[in-house]
């Protein structure tokens, strides 16, 4: 589904990606972890075409976008392409990055209508069912500066949905969350993983990554240092790195 | 004063530019045979300046709608003459010679001097009026006696005439050069300055009613005042020459010349070789006699300044908010051209005086054969230049949105012209109207700039009115008042909606 192929992304002459692989199954619920700065946010947003990157490819679902390097095609082609590939894709900020000027409901009919064309009618009761969903419903005509930022994140769940994605990218999701909100988001989270939907999750909350996950990756400084399911990583790591980085988290 | 002498100063540097372009271009524009347009339309229009004005043409403070001075009068037979009816059209004096070059008028007849420099811009007729220059002094000063007596002095005299030429050439003076006539006098009544060297009608004018002043010395440096025509009119002036000659003759010019006591030996000389003239005896009007009249007559021609004000000030600002957005989208998404194009724009508009953006369009453009109205040279004016001011604001806005939000708004699918459409602007506009409101009170102040470009707004209408009265103080208020009550509002408003864009951020 999600294809990366000796992805190399650099600033000035310093790299921060050094040809990577990472294959994502459909279906599949990928965890990437590791330090601040290691590259998880980083390369989300590689893969949704929010930032460049000089050599390799990535895939989604077919639809290639090669790096800046490597490209033959204009930058009016490569605007297509990088719009084709977010179309398949849903993305949650850790900001939420609501738009504060609309309501809830308009927030999530907003894309539908204007970008895929959808009559009013059928993206807000489509958004209405969304807002079920994350249990939202009465929240519908309040404004995001009205609403908690577990709330905010949930629309933003909410939204990214509406758009009918066919792999979800968590960036960091509950990091900028009160304690007693992180919860709410990430059952949330764990109901959408449920339903079978492909996701990749940029997180620091290792007992979730530990539960939901197919897969887990552990980045360092840009570099996969190990990939495995849940139960190697967590309680049987191979590689001294992933260990110390662990034992720093799970107390 | 810091505005009349920059005002000065810019039309000093506007001439000298605009000079060149005179002498290397011919007025091709410039319409068919005047004359025979004033016989077939009927009307002769006529330049002046009625801001102080007196006595040659004023508004009469009894009636400040009428127009009246012997200059009023003298166009007023001209026009008889000639079978037509006259039209007003108020310029400011020292560019009345530019205005009639560009075709606004048919003739300029407002005590312009007949000089060597001047007719190598336009024709003058033969001289209706002989005047000497004299010297005006407090009534209470014995210090000065004639002309050489000045060295040492201040002496006050008016922009662009042959009496601060001679000054000039005297030195050793310091000279306060004025634009209104009023000006001079008061400074001197209040002894900022210690003489007024002036031509003779505006000496006598001023200086003979009033006890606290009178005139010293020998008339100086005689010179004649002409009708001034554009150069290509010449039957025009042979026709205005014969009517001078005509009217000097029947004894109507004396007539008119003793109603304003301006009738004397120079003028005897200038017309007697014509004929004999009956002399009429008949007093003076003067400024002693002018009853101050209720403030209330002034306020119907306010208003009518003010609604120009108004009228303008909108419609520039619907075109400096309209203009300034294509120019920040052309600054911060445009390409590499676009935005030099753009940054450009908004550095020479923000680093250039508004007064000299209005020259150029008004007197400059001609010259390269485009003529705008004065209505539309000033809303272009006022509109260009607060486009770039605005073009700020809206990237101060656009700049303040967090880029989560395109980012947002590109990760659901949109296009960057969408997301700027829906998500981007929309937020930027909210921060950018409180800022807006403000500049917009900001233009309706400047709004009186464009005065100098022959629109009466409500400033010119204050300062004409005032000139004329010799009734500043009241008059200012209430024209203060008009202003404030009019930005106030907008003030009150500007306030309300930065309150609640603040309470919107809280929120968020």
């Amino acid at each position: 589904m999600i294809e990366i192929h000796n992805l190399s992304k650099q600033y000035g002459n310093k790299f921060l990606f050094k040809g990577l692989y990472l294959n994502i199954a459909k279906g599949k619920v990928v965890t990437l972890i590791g330090p601040s700065g290691s590259g998880k946010s980083t390369l989300l947003r590689c893969i949704n075409g929010l930032e460049t990157f000089q050599d390799g490819y990535l895939s989604v679902n077919g639809q290639i976008l090669y790096g800046v390097n490597e490209q033959s095609y204009s930058k009016a082609q490569e605007d297509r392409i990088v719009r084709k590939i977010r179309r398949k894709l849903g993305m949650v900020f850790q900001q939420f990055n609501l738009f504060p000027h609309m309501t809830v409901l308009h927030n999530i009919t907003e894309s539908p209508t204007h970008v895929l064309g959808i009559s009013q009618a059928d993206a807000e009761s489509n958004a209405i069912s969304l807002l079920q969903k994350v249990h939202l419903e009465g929240k519908a005509q309040s404004y995001p500066g009205q609403l908690s930022g577990g709330e905010q994140q949930r629309v933003a769940i909410a939204r990214a949905l509406a758009m009918k994605p066919e792999a979800m990218l968590f960036d960091e999701p509950t990091s900028s969350l009160d304690p007693e909100m992180i919860e709410e988001v990430l059952a949330v989270i764990k109901d959408l993983v449920s339903e079978g939907m492909t996701t990749v999750i940029a997180t620091h909350e290792m007992g979730f990554a530990r539960d939901v996950s197919t897969d887990v990756v552990f980045l360092e400084r840009g570099e996969i240092v190990e990939y495995g399911s849940p139960r190697d990583i967590f309680y049987n790591p191979k590689n001294d790195r992933t260990r110390i980085f662990l034992s720093r988290f799970m107390k | 004063m810091n505005y009349r002498l920059f005002i000065t100063r810019s039309i000093l540097l506007l001439q000298i530019c605009l000079s060149v372009l005179y002498f290397s271009t011919t007025n091709s524009f410039a319409n068919q045979n005047t004359l025979e347009k004033i016989k077939s339309s009927g009307v002769l229009t006529w330049g002046f300046d009625a801001e102080g004005g007196v006595p040659y043409v004023f508004h009469d403070p009894k009636n400040p709608s009428r127009l009246i001075g012997f200059e009023v009068e003298l166009v007023d037979a001209i026009a008889k003459e000639l079978g037509v009816k006259v039209q007003y059209f108020q310029n400011v004096w020292d560019s009345i010679l530019l205005s009639l070059q560009r075709g606004d008028f048919d003739i300029a007849l407002n005590g312009i001097e007949i000089t060597p420099d001047r007719e190598q811009a336009i024709q003058f007729t033969r001289p209706y009026y002989a005047y000497t220059e004299r010297i005006v002094i407090r009534d209470s000063d014995n210090r000065i006696h004639c002309l050489e007596d000045l060295h040492g002095k201040k002496v006050g005299t008016l922009y662009n005439t042959v009496a601060k030429r001679m000054l000039e050439e005297m030195g050793n003076i310091t000279i306060s050069t004025y634009s209104g006539q009023v000006e001079p006098f008061k400074d001197l009544s209040l002894s900022r300055i210690d003489a007024v060297f002036v031509d003779s009608p505006i000496a006598s004018y001023y200086a003979m009613p009033n006890p606290q002043l009178r005139l010293v010395g020998k008339p100086a440096g005689e010179g004649y005042y002409g009708i001034a025509v554009r150069k290509e009119d010449s039957a025009l002036a042979e026709e205005l020459n014969k009517i001078i000659g005509k009217i000097s003759r029947s004894g109507e010019l004396k007539k008119i010349y003793n109603r304003w006591g301006l009738w004397n030996a120079s003028q005897e000389k200038l017309f007697s070789d014509e004929e004999v003239l009956q002399r009429y005896t008949e007093s003076p009007s003067s400024v002693s006699e002018k009853v101050s009249p209720a403030v209330l007559k002034f306020l119907p021609t306010l208003l009518k300044g003010a609604l120009v004000t108004i009228v303008i000030s909108i419609l520039s600002m619907i075109l400096a908010v309209s203009l300034g957005l294509a120019l920040v989208i052309m600054r911060l998404y445009g390409n590499t051209w676009l935005q030099k194009i753009s940054t450009a724009y908004i550095e020479i508009y923000r680093g250039t005086p508004l007064l000299i953006q209005l020259y150029i369009l008004y007197y400059g453009l001609p010259n390269i054969g485009i003529t705008l109205s004065a209505f539309a040279a000033a809303v272009l004016g006022l509109g260009m230049n607060y486009a770039a001011y605005e073009a700020e604001i809206y990237r101060a806005g656009i700049q303040s949105i967090h880029k989560g939000q395109t980012e947002a708004a590109l990760s659901l699918g949109m296009s960057k012209r969408l997301a700027l459409k829906r998500i981007i602007l929309p937020q930027a506009l909210r921060i950018a109207i409180p800022p807006m409101t403000n500049d917009f009170i900001a233009l309706f102040k400047d709004s009186s700039l464009v005065s100098v470009i022959a629109i009466v707004e409500l400033t010119k209408s204050y300062s004409i009115l005032a000139s004329a009265s010799m009734n500043f103080f009241t008059l200012g208020i209430i024209t203060a008042l008009l202003y404030f009550g009019m930005s106030y509002p907008l003030s009150l408003y500007a306030r309300k909606l930065e309150k609640k864009l603040r309470s919107h951020d809280r929120n968020s």
